[in-house]
C-alpha cells in the first residue's frame, strides 16, 4: 500500500517519464543536422552582442524580499486559519495581530515608494533647424 | 478509484500506475482540444475561421501539429547551458502534473487523498517557476532571460493574492483537503462556496459578496500564474519573441506549450473546486432519481470537465477582449489593489464566520 504522499511521487514518476519518453521518441525520427548559422543564438537575425547574463534592475531583488516576507506569513496562516475557531474571538485576534504587523511593513514599503516600478520619463523628439535635419532633443 | 483497479486488474502496482496515469490521459486530450479550442475562439471573434482544412473544420488541427512537431530538428544554442536547457521542460511539466494529484476529479476519483491538498497544490506550482526560470536562463538569449525575469516576478508576486484567497476559503470551510471542500459543495448550486456554502441563514448572505470577491481575486491572480493575456508579459510575443521559450524548437517546444494548457486547466481546476461546486452537479443527480449507481461518477466527471473548461474559456475570452498591462501596471495591480483587497476581505470573512 502506498501513503497519499506515496501517490503524489507517483504522479512525479510518471511526469518525470513521460517527458523523456516523449523526447526520445522524437530523437528517433527527427533530423539532425546542425549548422552554426542555427546553432546562433536568435537576436532577430542580428549577430548577438554581448552576453546575456547582465546586470538586473534591483526592483527584482525588492520584489523577490516582499515575496519572501509575505509567502512565510501565508504558509504560518494557514495552520492559525484551520484551528481559530476552536479558540473564537482571542484565537481570531492572535492572526489579526500578525496580519496587521506586515501589513504595516507593506504600508511602509508603499510609502517609500519600493513597490511602484519606475519607468523612464518620455522623451518626446522635437524638429529642430539644424542642418543635420532631425535632431532629438533631451 | 485504487482499489476498484486493484480488483479488476488483481496487482495493485499496476493499478497503482494506471491510477496515476488517469489525468495524463485527461490532460493530453484537453490539451488538443483547448489548444483547437484557442485558435477558433480568437478566430471567431475576429471574424476569421481559424483552422479549416485538417479533418472536419480542423478537429485534428493539433494532431497534426503535434506530428509536425514530434519530426522538428531539435536546435540547443551553442552558448546555453545543455543541462539545464533540457531539464527546463521536464521541470516545467513535472511542476504542472504534480498538482493535478490532489484535484478530485469524481467522487471516486482523486490522485492523492492528502489532507493537506489544496496547500500542497500552492507549493507544488512553484516548481513551474523554478523550470521557466531554468529555461530563461539557460537559453543564453536575452529576450528568453528577460521573459524569464518577467514570468520570476509576475507569478512571484501574484503567488501572494492567490494565497490570500485560497487562505480566505480556507477560513470558511475548516479543511485543507479538496475533496471535503468538494463534498461540503453537494446538492445544488446554492451550496457552492461562492455563494455561502452550507452555511445557513444571515452567515450564508453575509459571506456571498465576499466570496464573489474571494472568487475575482483568485481568478485574477490565478490569470498572472498562467501567464494568460492581460498579464501575458513573459511570453509577450511582439516584444519578447515568445520569452522564455524563443531558443526551444520541437518536442522541447511542445512540452512547454503542454504544460502551459495543463496549468490553464489546472488553475480552473482549481477554483472549480474551491468555489464552483468541484465535481458536484449543481441540478441534481440522474443518477440518483434513475437509481443507476455507475451513473453518479461519470456525471461528477461530466460536470467537473464542463466547469473547468468553462473557466478556461472565459480566459481565452479574455485574451482577446483585454489588451496587455505595461510592467508598472503589472506590480501596481498586484502589490497595490490585489493585496490589500485580499486581505481586507480576509478579514472581514474571518469576523463574519465568528458569528
Amino acid at each position: 500500500m502506498l501513503t497519499e504522499f506515496g501517490k503524489i511521487l507517483l504522479f512525479m514518476i510518471i511526469a518525470a517519464a513521460f517527458v523523456p519518453i516523449g523526447l526520445i521518441t522524437a530523437k528517433l525520427i527527427r533530423p539532425s543536422r546542425p549548422t552554426k548559422e542555427k546553432n546562433m543564438i536568435y537576436e532577430c537575425g542580428e549577430e548577438t552582442i554581448g552576453s546575456p547574463w547582465v546586470k538586473f534592475n534591483i526592483r527584482f531583488y525588492v520584489v523577490a524580499l516582499i515575496f519572501l516576507i509575505f509567502d512565510v506569513e501565508v504558509v504560518l496562516l494557514f495552520p492559525w486559519a484551520l484551528a481559530y475557531k476552536n479558540f473564537g474571538v482571542p484565537g481570531f485576534l492572535v492572526g489579526i495581530v500578525f496580519l496587521i504587523i506586515l501589513v504595516l511593513g507593506m504600508a511602509y514599503e508603499w510609502r517609500k515608494g519600493d513597490l511602484d516600478w519606475d519607468r523612464p520619463k518620455p522623451q518626446i523628439p522635437t524638429l529642430t533647424n539644424d542642418s543635420a535635419g532631425f535632431e532629438e532633443k533631451n | 478509484m485504487y482499489d476498484l483497479l486493484t480488483n479488476l486488474l488483481g496487482n495493485q502496482i499496476v493499478a497503482y500506475v494506471i491510477a496515476a496515469s488517469l489525468p495524463l490521459i485527461f490532460v493530453l486530450t484537453f490539451v488538443l482540444f483547448a489548444v483547437l479550442a484557442e485558435r477558433k475562439v480568437s478566430a471567431h471573434m475576429q471574424d476569421r475561421l481559424g483552422p479549416m482544412r485538417v479533418g472536419w473544420h480542423g478537429i485534428i488541427q493539433t494532431l497534426a501539429d503535434m506530428l509536425k512537431l514530434l519530426q522538428k530538428e531539435d536546435i540547443v544554442p551553442e552558448g546555453a547551458d545543455k543541462t539545464l536547457f533540457n531539464l527546463a521542460p521536464l521541470l516545467t511539466f513535472l511542476g504542472t502534473y504534480a498538482a493535478f494529484a490532489a484535484i478530485p476529479f469524481a467522487g471516486i476519483y482523486v490522485g492523492s487523498s492528502t489532507a493537506i491538498g489544496i496547500y500542497y497544490v500552492t507549493a507544488v506550482s512553484g516548481l513551474v517557476v523554478a523550470g521557466l526560470l531554468l529555461a530563461g536562463w539557460a537559453s543564453d538569449n536575452k529576450y528568453s532571460l528577460y521573459g524569464a525575469m518577467r514570468t520570476a516576478a509576475q507569478i512571484v508576486s501574484y503567488e501572494i493574492p492567490t494565497a490570500i484567497a485560497i487562505l480566505t476559503m480556507v477560513m470558511v470551510s475548516g479543511t485543507l483537503s479538496l475533496m471535503k471542500i468538494s463534498d461540503m459543495q453537494t446538492a445544488h448550486f446554492w451550496n457552492w462556496w461562492i455563494l455561502g456554502g452550507p452555511e445557513t441563514g444571515i452567515v450564508k448572505f453575509l459571506l456571498i459578496p465576499f466570496m464573489i470577491i474571494t472568487f475575482l481575486i483568485y481568478y485574477i491572480s490565478s490569470l498572472a500564474e498562467v501567464n494568460r493575456t492581460p498579464f501575458d508579459l513573459p511570453e509577450a510575443e511582439s516584444e519578447l519573441v515568445s520569452g522564455y521559450h524563443t531558443e526551444y524548437s520541437g518536442m522541447k517546444f511542445a512540452f512547454f506549450f503542454l504544460a502551459e494548457y495543463a496549468n490553464m486547466f489546472a488553475v480552473s481546476a482549481i477554483a472549480v473546486t474551491l468555489f464552483l461546486g468541484g465535481f458536484h452537479s449543481p441540478i441534481g443527480y440522474l443518477g440518483h432519481s434513475l437509481g443507476i449507481d455507475w451513473l453518479v461518477p461519470v456525471e461528477q466527471f461530466f460536470w467537473f470537465t464542463f466547469k473547468g473548461t468553462a473557466l478556461v474559456f472565459v480566459q481565452m475570452w479574455l485574451r482577446w477582449t483585454l489588451p496587455r498591462v505595461r510592467v508598472d501596471q503589472l506590480m501596481v495591480i498586484c502589490w497595490k489593489y490585489l493585496i490589500p483587497y485580499a486581505v481586507v476581505n480576509l478579514i472581514i470573512v474571518g469576523i463574519i464566520t465568528l458569528l
